[in-house]
């Protein structure tokens, strides 16, 4: 059994997988969501569809892809679409339930900067750009964002919004015509923080275990709200611990 | 010699005819493929979306010299961070530069950022926006109509405009067809008329083939002939303007089935190509100092 203690950064991709025990299919892209949805293949949804940007829709992989087009992702699909025909047909419709994204930058509101640092025309930092980002998050069912948790990540205004969450609160989304509910929850190596149903603005619902609420707080470029019913993130179990250590491993 | 088609319709008199007299793909030796279709200044579409990347294609166009270059490419990946960094680019069409898995892409950020080696132009777009686009030039659409963009900062920045539905009344934006001067994309293999067959992840190619005036498929192999495959996709050599076999020629992307992704090279890549004396000295050695033996 493991007897060592999950570090954060276990914690933040054991609690993205809890979030997929009910979900049908999650959409992905590399790194700690694709880990994440792995795992919740392995320990609580087996069923779980994984649907990569490359095209493979029901991947099964056993090893954690580098890239979104390494080969096991293909040779284990259900199905391998083209690039138009993901867009057009799985994400624009909202067949995907659950959409996991990073950024760079993100506002209380949850929109997200994957372009720039610094002015779009005389970057100081120029980021990779939008990929499928700004139509997964319009059309999927909710996007769970995965983010480190620190002040340059969580900021209170955008360089550039990319890819939007709630725009600028209430009513945004539907304004816009966009199909998806958007971020439902931004899932960090401190805690979870959800957006509040009246105001969509991000408040902290959960704490990992081990941190303290001015922790997240420090990290936050806004002042952020804390719920009046936070809750303590149940810490791994043996299992979870356990099956993610094997898959890193594998 | 140059082959030219206009508007996407193959030009049927620079075409050879096989034996049964059918219009068939030209099939060349990459060297002899390039200089033929690829000229300073083309827009050029290097496609393949993590797989099957036409690397050796790509470095043969910077071993030739051409200049001026549009490139167009839905992930600017290594082959376009080498062909940037190399300044053969004046303008980058794209939607997202990342070393996939691993980074960004340090040449792609030092034009953007510092000018180096020169100003690099750019026009950036969503995956679904460049997809669509791929599409609407394949079909020979002016745009495409899609739902996307909306309430972005993209919109300001990029060629995207809102159109409303004539039935429903509902709002959507329209993004530009694509139609680059040369398409040029790998796949596993061809028959010797020029049909070719790729399978595994499809990504763009076949949209960047039909949307393109010129197009350069390198394969694998050549096989007498093309075995079916699950999820496979055929293109009739009529509509690809030459074929050339080389093989390895997507790595360190790969072929599914022939060749493996070297992931420890994408690895290599965000290490070395961090330093622009380094990566020149690299260029030089592994790509501009290469031979290719005439096939």
């Amino acid at each position: 059994m493991t007897d060592q203690r999950a570090s954060a950064g276990e914690v933040q991709t054991i609690v993205a997988a809890r979030r997929l025990r009910d979900t049908r299919t999650v959409f992905i892209g590399v790194g700690r969501p694709s880990t994440a949805a792995i795992l919740a293949r392995m320990v609580h949804n087996p069923d779980l569809v994984l649907v990569y940007e490359s095209g493979t829709i029901g991947a099964k992989p056993f090893h954690i892809p580098l890239s979104i087009g390494d080969g096991e992702l293909a040779q284990t699909a259900d199905s391998v679409v083209t690039v138009p025909e993901m867009f057009n047909y799985w994400i624009g419709p909202g067949r995907i339930d659950v959409a996991f994204l990073g950024a760079a930058q993100i506002d209380k509101h949850a929109n997200l900067n994957s372009t720039v640092i610094g002015d779009y025309d005389h970057p100081k930092t120029r980021l990779p750009g939008a990929g499928g980002a700004p139509e997964i998050a319009a059309s999927c069912g909710e996007v769970i964002v995965i983010a480190p948790h620190a002040k340059r990540t969580f900021v209170e205004k955008l360089d550039f919004c990319t890819t939007v969450g709630h725009g600028d609160g209430p009513g945004a989304r539907e304004r816009l015509g966009f199909r998806g509910k958007g971020p439902s929850a931004v899932i960090t190596d401190l805690g979870v923080l959800e957006p509040d149903p009246e105001t969509k603005e991000l408040v902290l619902t959960q704490i990992h275990p081990g941190v303290e609420v001015t922790d997240a707080k420090e990290q936050t470029g806004w002042a952020l709200r804390v719920s009046d019913h936070i809750q303590t993130t149940e810490p791994p179990t043996d299992e979870e611990l356990a099956k993610l250590r094997e898959l890193l491993d594998r | 010699m140059r082959l030219q088609a206009e508007s996407g319709q193959p030009c049927a008199a620079a075409r050879p005819a096989s034996a049964k007299g059918r219009i068939v793909a030209e099939l060349m030796t990459l060297s002899d493929a390039v200089d033929s279709l690829v000229g300073d200044g083309d827009s050029v579409a290097l496609e393949g979306f993590t797989h099957l990347i036409p690397f050796e294609a790509g470095h043969e166009i910077m071993r030739q010299g051409r200049r001026e270059l549009e490139l167009i490419r839905m992930t600017p990946d290594l082959l376009y961070d080498q062909m940037i960094g190399m300044g053969v680019a004046r303008r980058l069409v794209f939607s997202y530069g990342g070393n996939p898995g691993v980074g960004g892409l340090h040449r792609f950020r030092d034009a953007i950022e510092n000018g180096w080696p020169r100003p690099l132009e750019l026009e950036e777009h969503s995956h679904a926006g460049m997809a669509n686009r791929y599409a609407a030039g394949a079909a020979d659409m002016p745009c495409a109509v899609m739902r996307g963009y909306v309430g972005t900062d993209l919109v300001a920045h990029t060629t995207v405009a809102p159109v409303t539905c004539p039935f429903t009344g509902e709002r959507l934006v329209a993004v530009p067809a694509l139609r680059p001067d040369v398409a040029i994309v790998h796949a596993q293999e061809a028959d010797r008329e020029g049909n070719v067959q790729l399978w595994g992840i499809p990504g763009v190619q076949k949209e960047a083939i039909l949307a393109s005036r010129r197009s350069l498929v390198t394969v694998e192999r050549i096989v007498d002939e093309l075995e079916p495959r699950p999820g496979g996709i055929t293109i009739p050599g009529w509509v690809i303007g030459v074929v050339a076999e080389v093989p390895g020629g997507s790595r360190p992307s790969y072929s599914l089935g022939i060749t493996d992704r070297d992931n420890d090279f994408y690895k290599f890549w965000d290490k070395m190509s961090r330093d622009r004396d380094a990566f020149i000295a690299w260029m030089n050695v592994n790509v501009l100092g290469t031979e290719v033996p005439a096939r």
